[in-house]
């Protein structure tokens, strides 16, 4: 109870193609993020889960049954959006209500529901508050408990972070993934940061320009990202792309992880000054301009000390680099 | 406002500048009320200076409540003015609503043609108004009236509703419709109150001119039964002799009303405002 299919779903504004052939299955309970760069497509296959837009083609099925003309309140989802979208003029309780009392719900069993729900989210303090009177986190916290309440079969979550300030973001974070242990429910999640959808993700979806490049759980789409573009995508700092033909490499492109490049005083593959470096503490983001290799980022882990303009050895970890095809596919 | 950002001689400045305006823009309305209260000799006399125990004479009301029927013309202004005036922001809403929430075909060509309006004055149609409201037997009732005024308000009304309708956040729209309100709930309880500042603004600028007007009622209802205050105003003009006492207090007396509304609008302008700017 919780299982979505999307059949080649195609969706067009006009002329525009937004998604063009989308396939995916969502198995019961799962945790799925879609992550892209913004325009996509990732919200609008969200929207058009939720029904709030029409597919242009292609089919939606929840719990094996089409619902592509189902309105939306009638899919079992519940939607959490970025601006929160909470009714200004309603209380906690009533935002949290209504949705139920739409449906019919008898009032015993939506107060029920709401006690339950704001005390996952501790939100008792504020259950009479209007929305004006929360912080952002609460608002937040508020738009989960909303969604909570209907009890729904696929949880949709578009971008839920993106308005909060940095601190409030992991702790919600940290909130959202403790809510999908406890539900146990289906959840599919928007984000264009990959740090949310590695850290939250049991299959991350990752879309690109209307399509999906790759499907996998966060470390499979590390360790052997299917091509160029999801190479890129996730890791931060990102992944550092080479020329073949400048290394002599058959390859089109060669691509390495910055943690995957050792830097030496003395000696090494590639000859190169420092541009820059950022130290966090933790480890050292370095920029080295190299003779063969072009401007890349070394990530050392702990502190380094490295002076702008210094000569440094770079080289890059050979069972870890990746060799890309003209297609940008990668090779095997 | 903090020290920093005062300047003596930059505030000494603005104030002058907006007390000016102020003065110019209340001048013929203090003047108006003024007069009202004077004999007719202290007006023709002195016109420019208040009125004093010598000159003072409630003439002019007398006249004015006592002749003519008044009472009515305020009854029909008022009657003409907020019916349009309820039918402007009804309808001149949800199209705004409907232009800026949804996609359909000839959307923007629609929201040119409504806008149209705004550029050609509705006076330009009066012979063909005129001609449709007796071919319709609609003259000289407060209908057409009405009816005109509601044609005549709705084109700006649109336009700037429409602006301000594309602003109320489309998640918060989403989210009504996934939790199964209808589209008129999301439109009567969670779109309008969000635009509600700018549904005052509309209504001031629509409710003024309605009021004011003088050509719509001469022409389509100068009935006794449907005169409107500026129209029975109208009456103590003479072609030789005009009793200006009885006009004066007359226009003095057509202010009130319009003021009152303004006040109740205008309260919602500025908590619209503020609210907006310190969220």
């Amino acid at each position: 109870m919780g299982s979505l299919k999307i059949e080649n779903v195609k969706k067009a504004f006009g002329p525009v193609e937004v998604l063009k052939g989308i396939d995916l299955e969502v198995t019961d309970g799962e945790f799925v993020v879609f992550v892209g760069p913004s325009g996509c497509g990732k919200s609008t296959l969200l929207r058009v889960i939720a029904g709030l837009e029409d597919s242009t083609s292609g089919r939606v099925l929840i719990d094996g049954t089409d619902v592509s003309v189902t309105p939306p309140a009638k899919r079992g989802i519940a939607m959490v959006f970025q601006t929160y979208a909470l009714y200004p003029h309603l209380t906690v309780k009533n935002n949290m209500a209504l949705g139920l009392k739409q449906a019919g719900t008898p009032a015993a069993e939506i107060e029920r529901r709401i006690k339950i729900a704001s005390a996952m989210l501790s939100l008792e303090p504020y259950i009479e508050r209007r929305p004006a009177e929360l912080s952002g986190g609460q608002r937040q916290r508020v738009a989960i408990g909303r969604a909570v309440v209907r009890e729904p079969k696929l949880f949709l979550f578009d971008e839920p972070l993106s308005n909060l300030d940095a601190a409030l973001r992991v702790n919600t974070r940290l909130e959202i993934a403790q809510l999908h242990r406890r539900l146990k429910a289906t959840m599919i999640y928007v984000t264009h940061d990959q740090v949310e959808a590695m850290t939250l993700a049991d299959k991350i979806v990752v879309l690109n320009a209307g399509r999906i490049e790759q499907i996998g759980s966060p470390m499979e789409l590390y360790n052997s990202p299917a091509n160029e573009f999801v190479a890129g995508f996730i890791g931060s700092p990102k992944m550092n792309f080479v020329d073949g033909a400048r290394l002599g490499e058959t390859a089109k492109t060669i691509g390495v992880r910055p943690e995957h490049v050792t830097v030496d005083a003395n000696s090494g593959a590639w000859k190169g000054t420092v541009v820059h470096a950022e130290h966090l503490g933790a480890d050292t983001n370095l920029y080295l301009d190299c003779e063969k290799a072009g401007l890349i980022t070394v990530r050392i882990f702990g502190v380094y000390n490295a002076e702008t303009g210094a000569t440094l050895y770079a080289t890059p970890d050979a069972a870890k680099t990746y060799r890309f095809g003209p297609d940008g596919k990668v090779l095997k | 406002m903090s020290t920093a950002t005062r300047s003596l001689p930059r505030a000494i400045g603005a104030h002058a500048i907006l007390l000016t305006y102020t003065a110019i823009a209340l001048f013929p309305v203090i003047l108006v009320v003024m007069n009202s209260f004077k004999s007719r000799v202290g007006i023709f006399g002195a016109p420019l200076t208040p009125p004093t125990p010598k000159t003072f004479d409630l003439i002019g009301y007398t006249t004015v409540i006592g002749q003519g029927d008044f009472i009515h013309y305020f009854q029909n202004s008022l009657v003409v003015t907020v019916a349009s005036l309820f039918f402007v922001l009804l309808f001149g809403a949800m199209a705004a609503f409907a232009l800026s929430e949804y996609r359909f075909r000839g959307n923007t060509m629609m929201g040119l043609y409504l806008a149209l309006g705004i550029m050609i004055p509705i006076r330009l149609g009066t012979v063909a108004i005129l001609q449709l409201m007796v071919a319709t037997g609609l003259v000289n009732t407060l209908t057409a009236l009405i009816l005109v005024y509601t044609a005549q308000g709705l084109p700006l009304a649109i336009f700037i509703l429409s602006e301000f309708m594309k602003q109320v956040s489309s998640d918060l729209k989403n989210a009504g419709r996934i939790d199964g309100l209808s589209e008129y709930t999301i439109f009567f309880r969670l779109v309008l109150p969000l635009v509600r500042p700018s549904m005052a603004t509309v209504a001031v600028f629509t409710m003024i001119p309605i009021w004011n007007d003088l050509w719509f009622p001469l022409i389509l209802a100068p009935s006794e039964e449907t005169k409107t205050v500026t129209l029975g105003a109208q009456l103590f003009l003479g072609q030789f002799v005009t009793n200006w006492n009885a006009i004066l207090a007359a226009l003095s007396l057509a202010i009130l009303p319009v003021l009152i509304l303004y006040v109740i609008f205008s309260r919602q302008l500025i908590r619209g405002i503020t609210s907006g700017a310190v969220k």
